[in-house]
This record gives C-alpha cells, structure tokens and sequence, in this order.
C-alpha cells in the first residue's frame, strides 16, 4: 500500500497549494464567452493597467445560473455573458448595480439594458450559412420569410436550444407579432429541418453538405475558415432585406451588486469598450464594435442601420413566451 | 461493525445534499412548475430515456462479458495491453465521442468523403437512437467490463474444479458456477451502464435522440424558472430509484461463496483455434472506441496546423487532472468502503437506504449536483467554496455508486464465516476488517478505484463551475476550444486526456493487481 500513502501525499500537498488565497484585488470575471476567444484581450487589460483578472470560463446559462444560486455571496465582479437571456436572468434577480451613465452612453440605446443594469460589449447578426457547392446566391431568398418554401425542405437546419437563436425569434415575435411568428415556425418545420445541438454544429454540417443552409451566427463561419482555409465551401449571407432575420445582438457585461472590487471591475468595462478592445472584436473574432470609428475588417459587410430593431433583447417575461412558443410548435421538446 | 455506521451515516447523509436542494428549489416553485413537470408530452420522453438506458446495459454487457473472459480466463495474446485499452474508452466525455462519431461516420463524414470517388454521396443517417446508443455504448462498456473483471479475479478456481469433477461438462459448470458468481459484477456495471445513458446530456443532443435530459437541458438553459428545472430534476431521482428497486429485485438470493482459498489466481483456458476470432474481436471494440475517435482527433489537429493554427503545450491541466482524479479516486474508494462493507454483510434497510443513496447523485446530470453545491457551498460554507476539497466531493456525490458497486461485488463473492472466523479467534473488529476484509474487497477496491480515475478525469461541469479560478483540467481545454471553433487546439488535450490516462492503468494492470 506505499503508492496509496504517496498518493495521500501528494493530494494533501496539492490541496493546500491550490487553497492558498489570491494576490492583492484581481477582478472577478464569470465568462460565457470562450477562453481561447478572450484571454488575449483580458491579457492585454492587465499589461496596460497592471490590474489582475481572475477569469472563470463556462456556459453563460450556467454562470448565470451560478451567479444566481451564489446570490449575495457570490465571489464573482463581473459576468460577461454569450448572450442577453444570461443577462436578463441575473437583472431580474436584482443582482446587477447599476452601470455610470458615462459608460452607458457609450454605446447606442439598444445595445445595453434600458435600466442601465448591463452594456453591450460586442455584436452579432443572426445570418444563414449556406453551403457554397449546392446552393447558389441567387437562390437564397431576401427575408427569413422565404425559408418557408417548399422548394427549402430537407435542406435546412436550426439549432432550438440555442440562446441567440431564442432572442432572435423573441425578437420576431415582437416586430411580427405572436400568429407570424408561429406560422413562420411551422413553415420551417414542414420543411423538415434539421435540429442541432449549437451553432458550430450547423456551421460544420453545412460545410460537410450535410445540409445545405442554416440560421447561425455570423462569427462560426470565420473560425471555420481560420481552421480549415479558404476552401471550405460555405459563405454567410446576411438577409439584404432586414427584419427580425438578421437581428443584430450583443454579447454584453455586467457588474454584480455584491462586488467588493468595483472600482477596478469598472475599469476593466471601460477598457473593453475602448479602441483597443474593440479593434480586437472586429479583427480577431470578427464580431461588430459597438463603438463608433472602428474599421471593420473586409471579411465583414457594413451593417444595415435598419436590420437593429428597437427592442429589450434581455426581457426575461418575453422570454418565456418564446420558450412557450417553441415548445406548442414542437420546436423544443 | 458500529466503527462503520458512523462513518457510513455521515457519507450517506451528505450525499443527499443535491436532493434537498432540488427540494428547497422546487417547494420555492411559481405557478408553472406543475405546469412544465406534469406535462403529457415529459411521459413520451421519459420512455425513450428509458429505452436508451436498458438498451446500453444490454449492448454493453454484451460487450463487456466476452472482453473480461477473454482478458482474465484465457491464454488470449497480449492480455494486459488490451486489458488497458478496452478500459480507456471510459475517459472520452460523451458529446465528444458523438461529435467525432458523426465527424467520421456521419452522412457526409470523413468516411463518406474517402468513399466519395466511388460514387458514395451520403452515408445512411446514424442519428436518432441507433446513433445514441451507439455512442453510450462504446463509451460506456468499461463500468460493465471493470466490474465483471474484479469479479473473476476475485472467484476461487477450487468451485469450478469440484464442479467438474463431479461430473458436469465445461458448459454446465460455467452456467452453473461460473455465471452466477460473474452476475454481482455484471449488475452492478449494468445498473452504471444504464443510469449512465439516463442522465447523459452531450450525446443524445448531438445525435439528435428526444430523451428525458434535453426537456431538462431546455429549462435549465433558458433560465427562466429554475424550479420547473428542479421539479424536473427530481422526477429523474424518482425515476434512478424505480430503477434501483427494480434491479435489486431481479437479484437472485443465493451468493456462491469460495472455500478459502481464493488466493489462487484463476484457471487459464488455452484458447486453441479461437486465437483469432478473439484477437480480431478485442481489436474491434478497441477500433471503434478508441482508434477512431484518436484518429480524428489527430486529423483535427493536423488540418489545424496546416492552415496555421497555433496550439499550446497543456501541462498545467495535465498535473491538475492527474492529481485531481487520482485524488478523488483513492478519497471516493475509501468513503465507500463503510457503507460496502455493511450492505453486504449486515444488509436490512438502514444499509440499503444508504446504499441506494449513493446512487441519486449518478443518475443526477453534473450541472445539477455543481449547482446544489453551489447554494450550499456560497451561502453556508464560504470557506471552501471554490476549494479543491469542495470539488472533490463533488466528485464524490457524482462517482460514489462507481465505487461502492465494485467493493461490494468484490465483497460479495466471499462467505461471512472469514470474518466471523478473524472474531472468534479472538481478534478485534478493527484488526478483523484490516486483515480479512481488506484483502478479500481489494480487487474491488481497485477497480472501483480505476472506474472513478476514469471518469473524474474526463468529468466537465462540475469542474467548471466549483473549482479554483484557475483550475484547470484537460477536459475544461477540450470543451472550451471545441466551444471557441478551435478544433486543432481541441486535439491536443482530448489526446492527451487519453494517452495520460492509460499510465495509471497501466501500472495497476502490470503490477497484476487489476
């Protein structure tokens, strides 16, 4: 049994480093975002402003549901979510401070919480990938709308479950209103869509040819060509018409009310929303600034002013409606 | 044995931590939460779940018999290196072992491209059940094969020699004897197997298979009403227990017990004509769950790296995956040990209640157990929330039934009288526990030890959410660059994950000891 009193050893050893406390003051950060998309600019904050950021990395729905199990107590300054239902949940709860106005106005009105409890960092427009072998561009319809042709069945696919996909179809609920919204659901559905479990999903199957279009967000693609060249046969079409197809969202941050470390958490938010921060966004994981004056890259088209309809994207109520929505279509189970 | 209650009690007590939580989250529930739990359409799901659960036990069992014969009875060639790989499999979290699954053998997959010039342009749909229970099988068949393996190691060879020389054949004498001595194992793998593909989230999503967990996925998910999602959650604890009742029920009575001197390895059967057939079907298995999966992981990463993409060395997550699994392995086999011990030799309803209680937190999905323990660790516990002993326990509430089952089908296969001897000689129950029941439990403490290194190795949302900022593990690499689109950087510590974790068990396998 010596290998079992090493293996005690060495456990007890490990536990007492790892308990050990932190250095002076970092910021806490609870990210849904990736780590391999964000390190290097949170790198960068603490270089520039020698202020440490202690980063746990997850799935938005999950920190958030973190944050709200933790409530008061929890140890967390910031949370940078994937998506505004993250940010709507833990607004609800009261559990965001409110943001200074001079940051707030940083960026333009539908971009951050009307209560001022969270700000958009960065944007994403809902696009459909299409695979570029077995779809023409001149095929692709102009709105959302035109997927529900029969000419579209079994060449399609959506993911459900996922959090942009829900805000965008809150979003038609609230421009269409309730019967458009379903009736487009429904078309979609008779068209035999393919389910998948996230947006890398869908991107990967329609490069495969496994489908031939899908309702994803704009950035996979980029990742996609990054890891496979220019030849991978799939391209974003960006819906020219507008609406509520080709909303555009904002992956955004909040500072939580029980924070002890607000000052520099705020810091670290003003820094993401300066220049540096932003020309990141717009070059390195090819999202939209929601700043003005940063170019974009070419890979990216200039976005239509109209395609950003004025609404809450974070109202957790109007959530619900959709989840309802998607369940009685049969969208979700 | 009233050393044992104690420590027994506590474990078991604290394990029904994520049950009162789930409790506390529901009774604080909204009007809907009726609404969303007693759904008719939860009924139709819940079936498939259950389908999936029986239909991998039995697929793997199938599996897992033939594999641990051919490794331990036989004279099968290189029987410890196929003991090791047959076992890796368990290390691959499931969402990706059904990513690389579609990856490769999909309808437009790597396959379907090399066929391509033959006119190949889609290859038959895996998805839907045949491609879930594909996944969780392959995935899953080590529980089963570990299990039923302690259990041979463990029989007396003396019960099949009387056996055959009292006149019975070598096939009665292995229905007769052999099997029933085997099937404490084969329950107790097959029970892991089944509650296993019950709670499974990542490969029933990707292969697009409507069970129990994507109605709770979607609530959790949404946020919206988390007691709805508790609601749900205890449904499937309702479910785990129907389950456990129902398996203890198809137990028969009778116990075989060896004579006393098991300490003879067993008998090895020279395997003749049948070389081949063995050999090619321990590659088989190994090809699937193993070969495949590793080969498309390296495509991965060579493809990355031919456009440029840059990958790290991943040493930290190593050292902490190591340290953390094998940490929660020895920790896990040692809490499990009393409630074992008692279940078997002093069984009545106080030790089965605790018994079954470790099997809640498994068939529990691993967000469920992190948040629980959140909400007690945040608000009552600050001290060490976020701390390595928090994660480990976590750990604990999620493998303890990995453990206990192996030490009790150890247990199991030798007769009380050993003990009852130790104490009647004059020994102390404390010196009786140190000197003949440890030694008779070992093979199963091992391999119950093995399973729990296994799967705390490729464990990810527990990990994500309670440990140490900073922490990191090889399995937190791997989802968040799979998360990000960065499959090269996905590659190397999916592989490594794999490579590392065959070391220890290849110790344990060379040392004889498993």
């Amino acid at each position: 049994m010596k290998a079992f009193r090493w293996l005690i050893f060495f456990t007890l050893l490990f536990a007492l480093t790892a308990c050990s406390p932190g250095s002076d003051e970092p910021v806490v950060l609870y990210s849904g975002r990736s780590e391999s998309l964000v390190a290097p600019i949170i790198e960068q904050f603490t270089e520039e402003t020698g202020i440490q950021v202690e980063v746990r990395y997850g799935g938005t729905a999950e920190m958030a549901a973190t944050i709200l199990e933790e409530g008061a107590n929890s140890p967390a300054d910031l949370f940078w979510a994937q998506d505004p239902g993250g940010l709507g949940a833990v607004a609800a709860e009261g559990l965001f401070a409110d943001l200074p106005a001079g940051l707030l106005d940083r960026v333009p009105a539908n971009f951050r919480s009307p209560e001022g409890t969270w700000i958009g960092i960065s944007g994403r427009a809902r696009v459909v990938v299409y695979n570029t072998d077995m779809v023409s561009p001149g095929e692709l319809p102009d709105d959302i709308q035109g997927f529900t042709d029969p000419a579209w069945s079994g060449r399609l696919g959506w993911a459900p479950t996922n959090g942009s996909f829900q805000v965008m179809v809150t979003a038609m609920r609230q421009f269409w209103g309730e019967d458009a919204t379903r009736t487009w659901l429904e078309g979609i559905l008779a068209n035999d869509v393919v389910v998948y479990d996230n947006n890398t999903a869908i991107v990967a199957a329609v490069g495969a040819g496994e489908v031939e279009a899908g309702f994803v967000n704009h950035y996979y693609l980029y990742r996609f060509l990054a890891e496979q060249g220019e030849s991978f046969p799939a391209r974003n079409d960006f819906l020219p018409s507008g609406g509520p197809g080709s909303l555009v969202m904002v992956a955004g941050a909040g500072l939580l009310g029980s924070s002890d470390n607000q000052e520099n958490a705020l810091a670290f938010l003003d820094f993401l929303l300066g220049a540096t921060a932003q020309t990141f966004f717009a070059e390195e994981t090819f999202e939209y600034p929601v700043i003005a004056g940063v170019a974009l890259p070419p890979e990216l088209p200039a976005l239509n002013a109209l395609t950003s309809p004025e609404i809450d994207l974070a109202d957790l109520d109007d959530l619900a409606g959709t989840i309802e929505l998607l369940q009685s279509t049969g969208a979700l189970p | 044995m009233l050393l044992l209650w104690l420590p027994a009690g506590l474990v078991a007590a604290s394990l029904l931590v994520p049950v009162i939580y789930l409790f506390v989250r529901a009774a604080s529930g909204s009007a809907g939460l009726a609404g969303v739990v007693l759904r008719p359409e939860n009924l139709g799901v819940l079936a498939n779940s259950l389908a999936l659960a029986v239909a991998a036990a039995a697929c793997s069992a199938a599996i897992a018999l033939p594999l641990a014969w051919l490794t331990v009875r036989t004279d099968l060639p290189l029987r410890r290196m196929w003991t090791v790989l047959t076992a890796l499999p368990l290390v691959i979290p499931s969402y990706i072992g059904a990513y690389l699954m579609v990856s490769t053998i999909g309808p437009r997959g790597l396959l379907q491209g090399w066929l391509e010039p033959l006119g190949v342009e889609r290859l038959p749909s895996i998805y839907g059940f045949p491609g879930a229970l594909a996944v969780l099988t392959f995935l899953s068949y080590p529980y089963t094969l570990l299990s039923v393996r302690a259990s041979l190691l463990g029989m007396d060879p003396a019960l099949e020699e009387a056996s055959r020389s009292l006149g019975w054949s070598a096939w009665q004498t292995f229905w007769k004897v052999t099997f029933p001595q085997m099937r404490p194992g084969l329950a107790a793998g097959s029970l892991l197997v089944a509650l296993y593909a019950l709670r499974d989230f990542g490969a029933v999503a990707i292969m697009r298979y409507n069970s129990f967990t994507r109605v709770i996925y979607v609530q959790y998910q949404s946020l919206i009403d988390r007691s709805a999602a508790a609601g749900l959650a205890l449904v499937l604890v309702a479910v785990t227990v129907g389950m456990i009742w129902l398996e203890r029920r198809t137990q028969r009575a009778h116990r075989m017990y060896s004579s006393g001197s098991f300490k003879r390895p067993p008998a090895i059967l020279p395997l003749g004509p049948w070389t081949l057939p063995a050999t090619l079907f321990c590659a088989f298995v190994v090809l699937v769950s193993l070969v495949i999966p590793g080969a498309n992981l390296v495509y991965w990463l060579v493809r990355g790296l031919a456009a440029g993409e840059q990958i790290g060395a991943h040493w930290d997550e190593t050292f902490n995956s190591l340290a953390v699994s094998a940490g929660a392995a020895v920790m896990i086999v040692i809490a499990a040990l009393p409630i074992s011990v008692l279940s078997v030799r002093q069984p009545g309803r106080l030790s089965g209640l605790m018994e079954r209680a470790a099997y809640i937190g498994f068939a529990l999905p691993g967000v469920v157990i992190a948040l629980s323990l959140v909400f007690f660790g945040a608000n009552y516990a600050p001290a060490i929330y976020q701390t390595i002993p928090l994660l480990i326990f976590a750990y604990l509430v999620l493998f303890m039934p990995q453990a206990t089952g192996a030490v009790q089908a150890s247990l199991s296969q030798v007769h009380p009288n050993l003990e009852e001897a130790g104490r009647s000689l004059g020994r102390s129950p404390l010196d009786v526990f140190r000197r003949v029941t440890l030694p008779i439990v070992r093979p199963g403490l091992l391999s119950g030890a093995a399973i729990v290194f296994l799967t705390a190795m490729k464990e990810l949302p527990a990990t994500l959410i309670l440990s140490p900022i900073g922490f990191g593990t090889l399995a937190t690499s791997v989802w968040g660059a799979v998360n990000g689109v960065f499959f090269a950087r996905a590659a190397v510590p999916a592989l490594l994950l794999i490579v590392v974790s065959s070391l220890p068990m290849a110790i344990l396998v060379l040392r004889r000891d498993l």
